[in-house]
Formats: C-alpha cells, structure tokens, sequence
C-alpha cells in the first residue's frame, strides 16, 4: 500500500521533526522569559520597598536605595508598629492596622448578610412593591460613593457620625453587586426542595438557616475576598469621614505619613506599607480559588 | 424573575429588606437627590443666603477652562491607564494560555496586584520614580534627564498612569485569561494545520471571540480610571504640578472640601452621576448581548 520511502526522504522528515521541535521548545523558552519578565516587573516595586523597609533612613534619603536587605528590619518594623512616624502621624500602625481589619470585616460581614437577606426576600416572596425594591438596589450600581461624595458626607455629619465606626462602615455596606449575586443564584435552588420543605412544616426562616444558608457558603467566601479587598482598600471616604487620628485606616494614615517631603520617616513608610499590603494581597493568595469563582460570577 | 414556589408570609420579606432599604435611601438617594438640588443653588461667601440659579452653576462650570482642562486630563488619563493596562495584561494572558508547565504558578505571581489599594500602589511607585530616593527617577537625572515629577506636569500625569495601570493589569489578566481558555482547542488547532501562523490565527480567530471581554474590561476600566484612582493622585500628586493630574473626581474633591463650594461641587457630582449612568448602560447592553447569544 505505502509507496517505498527512501533513506534520504526518512532523514528529510526526521530533520524536519527535530526542527519543529527545537522550535517549539525555543518558542516555550521565550514565552517563560518573557513571563517571568512580566512577574518580575510587578514585583520589583515591592522588593525595593520590603528591602528599603530594612535600612536607617539616612540611607534611603542619600538616595541608596538598597536593593539587598539591611539590619534595621526589626527596628523599623517594631517603631511603625508601635509609635507610627513621629513627625508626621497621629497613630501607630498597630491602632491604624486595627482599624482597618475593623472596618473591613464589618463592611464584608454587614455587606453579606443585608445582601443575603433582601436577596431572599426578592426571592422567596411575592409581595406589593417587591420590583420596586429590587430596582432601587440595582440602581444604587450606578451611584458610586466618589460621585455624590459630599452630600453623603452632609447626610453622616448631620446624624454625627463623623469620626465613628458607624459612619465609617454603614454608607458602605449597601450592596447591590453581592444581592444580585446572590439573587441569581437563589433562582437556582429546585423548586422540589422548597416544596418539601414546606411539606416538613418548615417556615422561610427555617428553610434560610437550615437549606439557603448551607448552600450559600461557596458564594459567601467568593464574596468574602472581594469585599475584604473592597473595605480594606478604602480610600476617599475614609479620607472624609476621619478628622482625628482615632477611627483612621491603615491606607490613609500612611499617605498622610508622607507628609511633606523634608519630614517624612521613608524606613518607617517604607515598613508601613509592607504592612498595609499584607492582609489583602494573603486573602487573595489563600483564598484564590473562590476569589477568581467570585469575580468573574459577580461581574458577568 | 419569580419561582414558582414561594412562602406566603407578607410582613417578613419587608422585614428582610429593611437594612439594605434603609441604607440604600440614608445613604444614596437621599445624597444623590441633594446633589441634584444643590446644583441648583447658589449660596454667598457667607453661606446665609441661599439663592435658585437653575443651570447658573452648570454654565460656569462648561464655561470655566480649569474644569474643561480637568476633563482633558481625565480622558488622557483614562485613555492612558485603559491602554497599557489591558494591552499588557492581553499580552501576559496570551502566553500564560499556551500550553507551558507551570501556567498556575505564573497565574498565582501575577493576581496579587489587585488586592493592593490604589494610594498603596502609588506609595511603592514613588520608590521608583522619586527624582532623589527613587531607583528611576536617580538614574533618569544620572544620565542627563530633567526628571521631578513633583515640577513637571507631563511627567506627573506618566508616573499616576504607570501606577494606576500596573495596579489594574492583574484584574485584566484574570478576565483575558478566562475568556482564552473558553476558545475551543480545536478551532486553533485546525487552523494550525491549515498552516494560518500563530500572529495570523490571533488575530483572525482569538482576537474576534475575545471581543465581548475586551469590551466588558474596556468599560471597567475606563470606571476605575474615572473613580478608583482617587487614591493614587492624592498620594503622588495631590493633582498637580499646576493641575496637571486634576482629574475630574479630584477637582469635585478639591471643589467641595477644600474651596467649600456647594454649588459647584454639586453640579460637578451631577455631571459625574451622568458619565456612570452612561458607562453602566454600555456594560449592561453588553450583558444582554451576551444572553441572547
């Protein structure tokens, strides 16, 4: 059936698949090069810093930024923790780190169970003016907090809630991404289930704790990271909403530690935002499974 | 839109609602209505007399070349960060795609980004283009280069786009990523034998399916350009040098808290209230898009 092949033509095709895969393998080479070019690009700015985070400051502002650890580490970590920049801070980085896991948690918590609970109502429930609910909380996607900042902050100084956990968090909790999330897939949950619950003498509240709730978690800890980062990275309301060192957040307290150029402490920035940075980025890495689920369910 | 089995009780779901309801009018309509009739008044230097003007404040504003300088600023920003954000996170993503060991490893280096808040992202940038401490900016003054982007505007506005952007690159990295593993292997592979080169098989065949998530990402960052970056203008800038990186949220900012006028700032929000109504149309028409599909 094969026409004979010839020595010559058997070298030909060889030479020929050892080429291809020379390429392949080169083309493989440069695809990781180029990768690791891309990972080292978005590291390099947090070496510099987790390195200048370990020098005195006379060092860094001679302008030797040094790109190999120093001895100061300890010291520099343990001043920030506890003093803060003497210059130019009004707290400690260990009150300002708490304030922020505080409002953080309390937004992702707060943002959750509201979201969880209009969700089922919208859901499991028909009621006069249900449609109406739903529409005002999927308007609020179009009214971001940057764009009505200051009559938002009217409304919280009128209640005298500047300065405060509750005026730090409560405008911030409303969230209409997280209800439609969870909307969607409330929609999801079998008819058959419902019914049978029903059938069991089982009232709303009871089938949410004992049926919606459990099935939720997979939702809840994809929301969970995105909210986390969400709270924790907050930047303008807090900049508002705190005028005393007393309720302030990580993230504004170190900018505001840049201060003006001749007063700033760079080792004590420096290990600052090795700090700041922490928590976030270890929700993101440890959590990333739920973390991409999330994201790409929430915004899609 | 409704199941078919539902639970009969009429004051509970009220119940359930009431939090998000209660925010959702304390703390956004209420506001967004004020804003709206704030932009309407006018009050004087003292705040006693409070005056109806009806389009006065939106007149001055369009007519004001700061605030027409301001929205230059924003598109070229916007622009700028949208750009290189996703071409380089396409970039990663693409090869990130091809059938390499370690494709999770890489994934894994290159997410974290976008757990960084913006002002902490601007922070670690200063690090590297501060004029006297920074790794670049020194270097760039070593070799002859008059870098300070603390006096020079078109630096300034380079330096906030390069953070906010890298910051960004990660979120569009996960997206792109996503949209690259749906396009079926064998479509590729058939052109492959048809001999199509690899630029050529992007982009007539890669490039077009990724169409609707660049779409979706163009709007998401063109909405993190316009709000999110807050953070890293006040951090570096603090919009200048001589406004030079006010954007349209920093001057609302400046407008409102720093000058405390009312009317102005208000109009401002109004405007703003605009360009996000107009951006989550486009998001959701494209959603839609994609449902009927």
């Amino acid at each position: 059936m094969h026409a004979p092949v010839s020595a010559a033509a058997l070298a030909e095709a060889d030479r020929a698949t050892r080429a291809a895969d020379r390429a392949r393998r080169n083309g493989a080479l440069v695809t990781h090069a180029i990768l690791i070019l891309g990972v080292a690009l978005f590291a390099l700015p947090i070496w510099i810093v987790l390195m200048g985070s370990t020098h005195d400051a006379a060092t860094i502002s001679r302008g030797e930024v040094p790109l190999l650890p120093g001895a100061e580490g300890l010291a520099n970590y343990l001043t920030a923790w506890g003093e803060g920049s003497a210059k130019t801070t009004r707290a400690p980085v260990s009150a300002m780190m708490l304030n922020s896991f505080v409002m953080a948690l309390l937004i992702t918590f707060g943002k959750i169970a509201i979201s969880l609970t209009s969700a089922y109502a919208v859901v499991f429930f028909r009621f006069p003016g249900r449609m109406l609910a739903f529409w005002s909380i999927f308007i609020t996607l179009m009214l971001p907090v940057e764009v009505r900042i200051f009559p938002t902050f009217k409304v919280v100084s009128d209640l005298g809630l500047v300065n405060t956990y509750a005026g730090l968090i409560v405008p911030l909790i409303a969230s209409a991404t997280a209800t439609l999330l969870f909307r969607q897939f409330f929609l999801t949950i079998p008819d058959e289930l419902v019914e049978a619950a029903k059938m069991d003498g089982a009232g709303p509240l009871r089938f949410f704790k004992d049926v919606v709730l459990p099935l939720s978690t997979t939702n809840m800890a994809a929301l969970f990271v995105i909210m986390f980062v969400y709270g924790w990275n907050q930047y303008l309301w807090p900049l508002l909403i705190t005028t005393t060192g007393d309720v302030e957040t990580i993230v504004i307290g170190i900018v505001r530690m840049l201060g003006s150029e001749a007063d700033t402490d760079w080792h004590i920035v420096m290990a600052t935002t090795v700090m700041a940075l922490l928590p976030p980025v270890a929700v993101v890495i440890l959590m990333q499974r739920w973390f991409v689920k999330g994201l790409v369910e929430s915004e899609k | 839109m409704q199941r078919r089995v539902i639970f009969p009780d009429k004051g509970l779901p009220y119940l359930l609602l009431a939090p998000q309801l209660a925010i959702t009018l304390v703390f956004f309509f209420l506001p967004a209505g004020q804003a709206i009739w704030f932009s309407f008044l006018r009050q004087d230097a003292f705040g006693i007399r409070t005056e109806f003007v009806w389009f006065e404040n939106f007149a001055e504003l369009f007519a004001d070349p700061l605030y027409l300088d301001s929205i230059r600023v924003t598109v070229v920003f916007a622009a700028g960060v949208t750009l290189l954000a996703m071409s380089v996170a396409l970039g990663l993503a693409v090869l990130a795609d091809r059938q390499i060991r370690g494709a999770t490893a890489y994934k894994t280096l290159l997410i974290w980004p976008y757990a960084i808040a913006p002002a902490i992202a601007a922070i670690l940038w200063i690090f590297i283009f501060h004029p006297q401490i920074g790794l670049a900016g020194r270097f760039l003054n070593g070799i002859g280069v008059a870098w300070d982007y603390k006096l020079n505007g078109a630096q300034a506005l380079l330096v906030v786009v390069l953070a906010s952007a890298w910051k960004q690159v990660s979120y569009n990295f996960l997206f792109f990523l996503a949209g690259l593993q749906s396009i079926p292997r064998s479509v590729l592979e058939a052109a492959a034998i048809d001999g199509a080169s690899e630029s050529r098989r992007f982009w007539t065949i890669v490039f077009p399916l990724l169409s609707p998530t660049t779409f979706f990402l163009l709007v998401i960052n063109i909405t993190y350009a316009f709000f999110d970056t807050f953070g890293v203008i006040d951090a570096l800038t603090k919009g200048g040098p001589a406004k030079a990186t006010t954007t349209l949220i920093y001057r609302a900012y400046i407008d409102g808290r720093v000058n405390l006028d009312l009317g102005s700032s208000s109009a401002q929000s109004v405007v703003l209230m605009v360009a996000v109504i107009a951006l989550t149309a486009l998001q959701f028409r494209y959603i839609e898009r994609k449902v009927h599909y």
